[in-house]
């Protein structure tokens, strides 16, 4: 028994627990120390009980989507599971984004949802909507309890199923009259988990031969995903270990970028169809790949008939339905990343008197030919101020300080991916796999209500920062002072870029008109509004957000032409890459297959 | 490597809890992913344990069964995913009433087809006569074609391990 529960026990009788009570005590016994929540009829039995408790704190949302997505940024930035707690019916509904993202991004959160009475399930009653049946496809697991005696079973099991194995999202729907129902109390410890034991010790035999495959390995490549973020900083530790022991090169995927220092000669970017060009052609022209906690998303492998053609892979992961997917393996290995690096590192100790440095030399002399390509190179001249200029100034403001970065979805994420450089894992909190506009600036939020002394940057875009400003409130209330960057160029950047590229340049619908004043808009919230119009001025807005002790809204006036580079089209392979705008030769080659890819 | 494109008809067998929901979560997994179901069934096997049995008959490449297989798996409710078509021998049946109707002729012709192909007479009326069948779907899709009947109603295949195959040995009756 925990201290927690000791003290819980003289203060509450166990046997005179309300079902609220028994959800909040639960909580407790689980390390919550936050809750994202927005209160409602269906819920008014936890909001009671919360308020009559000062354990757990509770941060109030303006929107059931920022509340999951503040779980999230909590989440991501500190390896806890993140709670959400929102009423029936429009709180369910409205949280389904979020809980899409988590669930895409293995993100752990658990979410406590009100309905109404039992007796009144199914009835088209006030505020009811099938909250299970509605996230059944967007969760990784989902209860309705419809027995008090089963709460505190359910509500430990739920953070088990969230944070195990791949952690996701976990939906509990709570009817009223189980919440004011006297429920019995169960302790953490007395909990047996009847199914859910995802497999974590890798395969001795398998490690072998992946060991046997890198050793012998002439132009090897290590891809590397979010898996061994979640894995905690002890696995990326390992990591680091394990790919310097080899001397091979890294990549990391969007979801990656900090699991492996980005300053280490290693690394040679981040890859995939914004990615670097070495990064990209190291995959596609390599001998043998491992892929560590990465799911060869479309993203990244482009063109599957077109994907690293000639290497054999090696793919790590702890959810076997993610091995075989969408490219077959020649070594599949499920397991926890943290067991699997350091059954390699054993296995490769054993093997590396044998193996040597000088054999991949020529594969590092054709990488830094790519490398001097300089794929993610821009030019900064005039006063007009490049996106990527923002994110490089950024990055060098903040070197010194702990700081971390989430973004919103579009260009201004992409480019932040390849001019931010991350030396840590758990800094980097951006909405890879379902690409949700407004998930930036609330996942801030948690993350800066998980880590009150550091900066927390939000890179955000103009268009993805007006799906969640309401929750400028949110940041007010609790003086979370999050320092909001908008590289604003009037359009859906991203949307623009592949009207340009892909249809004719007829932009429809992707200019922002009627855009607020940022400015303004930050001072209506009570925040510093600030905004740099030219390059001169943009080092004084940034060092002026930086000293602001509250929420920060800056404006950015970028160039509005302006496209994210290299890329890699739809329906195109790795070595299609389109390096710049000049590179209009393979412009012309986007198949009709392409096309159909978003 | 390279994906095999060839489809196989499989005959996966899996030991859920038996609890509200369980089986949208395994028909949502299908059709969430444009996945085909040819057959399913599912019954209680132990009351005691509140563990239900689902069928799934279903074809798609290896690597597609490979994924509903590890999808399978990887639901809470879910103890133990087996499929029949590699884990060795079985023994499959599925059950089918079928109706026939018309003139007193016509019913004699269907007796003795029936009879023939060991089905059962189960109800009789003026006019007209309802057949149980039991066998391998190929064996009720040979009655049915030959008695031409104006109604079928099937059960969908269960299927059980030959021998040693035993879906979850610890657990006696399942």
């Amino acid at each position: 028994m925990t201290a927690a529960t000791t003290q819980t026990a003289t203060t509450l009788d166990p046997q005179a627990m309300t079902g609220a009570q028994v959800v909040i005590q639960a909580l407790v016994e689980q390390g919550v120390e936050v809750i994202f929540g927005y209160p409602g009829g269906a819920v008014l039995p936890l909001y009671d009980a919360l308020f009559q408790q000062d354990r757990i704190r509770h941060v109030l949302v303006r929107h059931e989507q920022a509340a999951v997505h503040a779980a999230e940024g909590y989440a991501r930035s500190t390896g806890k599971v993140g709670v959400v707690l929102v009423t029936s019916g429009p709180g369910a509904t409205n949280a389904v984004t979020g809980l899409t993202d988590a669930l895409m991004d293995s993100v752990p959160v658990v979410c406590l949802t009100g309905q109404v009475p039992t007796h009144m399930i199914g009835n088209d009653a006030f505020q009811e909507a099938d909250t299970v049946g509605i996230t059944r496809p967007c969760t990784k697991h989902n209860y309705l309890v419809k027995r008090a005696e089963d709460l505190a079973q359910v509500i430990h099991e739920a953070f088990h199923v969230a944070r195990s194995g791949r952690p996701g999202p976990v939906v509990i729907d709570l009817p009223k009259n189980i919440q004011m129902a006297k429920a019995p109390y169960k302790g953490r410890d007395e909990v047996r988990h009847r199914t859910y034991h995802p497999k974590v010790e890798p395969d001795a035999a398998r490690i072998e031969e992946a060991a046997e495959l890198l050793a012998g390995a002439q132009r090897p490549i290590f891809y590397v995903g979010g898996g061994v973020v979640n894995a905690g900083p002890k696995a990326c530790a390992m990591l680091t270990e394990l790919v310097r022991a080899t001397g091979y090169p890294i990549t990391l995927t969007l979801m990656g970028l900090g699991a492996y220092p980005a300053s280490d000669p290693q690394f040679i970017g981040m890859l995939g169809m914004h990615g670097t060009f070495e990064a990209n052609m190291a995959m596609h022209d390599c001998d043998v790949m491992i892929c560590i906690g990465a799911r060869f998303d479309d993203r990244v492998t482009g063109r599957l008939d077109g994907f690293s053609p000639r290497s054999k892979k090696i793919h790590v992961d702890i959810d076997p339905s993610s091995i075989n997917k969408n490219v077959a393996v020649d070594v599949p290995i499920v397991g926890d990343a943290e067991k699997t690096i350091a059954a390699l590192m054993a296995a490769w100790q054993r093997r590396s008197n044998a193996v040597s440095r000088e054999k991949i030399e020529p594969w590092w002399a054709q990488i830094r030919e790519w490398q001097a390509k300089d794929s993610f190179r821009f030019r900064q001249d005039g006063r007009i101020i490049k996106p990527q200029t923002v994110i490089r100034r950024l990055w060098e403001a903040t070197r010194e300080r702990d700081v971390y970065v989430t973004t919103d979805v579009g260009q201004h994420q992409m480019w932040a991916a390849q001019h931010f450089r991350f030396d840590k894992p758990l800094r980097w909190m951006t909405s890879g796999g379902l690409g949700t506009m407004g998930y930036g600036f609330p996942a801030a939020l948690g993350v800066q209500i998980a880590h009150p002394d550091a900066t927390v940057l939000c890179i955000s875009g103009d268009a993805s920062f007006l799906m969640n400003m309401q929750e400028m409130s949110t940041a007010m209330q609790y003086r979370l002072p999050v320092k909001t960057f908008i590289l604003n160029n009037s359009y859906m950047g991203m949307v623009r870029q592949w009207q340009d590229f892909f249809h004719g340049s007829r932009h429809a619908e992707s200019y922002m008109d009627s855009l607020p004043d940022f400015v303004k808009l930050a001072e209506a919230f009570g925040a510093v509004g600030l905004r740099a119009e030219t390059v001169d001025q943009l080092d004084a807005v940034i060092e002026s957000a930086l000293r602001a002790d509250k929420p920060v809204i800056a404006d950015i006036v970028v160039e509005r032409a302006e496209n994210v580079y290299p890329m890699i089209p739809g329906g195109a392979a790795h070595n299609e890459i389109k390096l710049s705008p000049e590179d209009e030769g393979r412009h012309e080659a986007i198949s009709e297959e392409g096309m159909v890819l978003v | 490597m390279k994906l095999p494109e060839e489809e196989r008809r499989h005959t996966i067998v899996v030991l859920v809890d038996n609890e509200p929901g369980v089986l949208a979560r395994v028909i949502g997994l299908f059709s969430g992913r444009g996945y085909n179901i040819e057959s399913l069934t599912v019954a209680v096997v132990d009351k005691e344990r509140g563990l239900s049995r689902i069928n799934i008959v279903t074809s798609g490449t290896e690597f597609v069964i490979e994924q509903i297989k590890a999808l399978l798996a990887k639901l809470v409710p879910v103890h133990r995913v087996q499929d029949l078509t590699v884990e060795g021998p079985h023994v499959e049946r599925e059950l089918a009433l079928v109706k026939v109707s018309g003139d007193r002729e016509r019913l004699i012709q269907a007796l003795r087809l029936a009879d023939f192909m060991h089905a059962r007479l189960v109800d009789s009326m003026p006019g007209s006569f309802v057949f149980e069948v039991t066998g391998t779907s190929d064996e009720l899709d040979a009655f049915i074609a030959l008695i031409e009947p104006v109604e079928v109603s099937r059960a969908g295949v269960v299927a059980i391990g030959r021998g040693d195959t035993i879906l979850m040995p610890d657990a006696a009756r399942v």
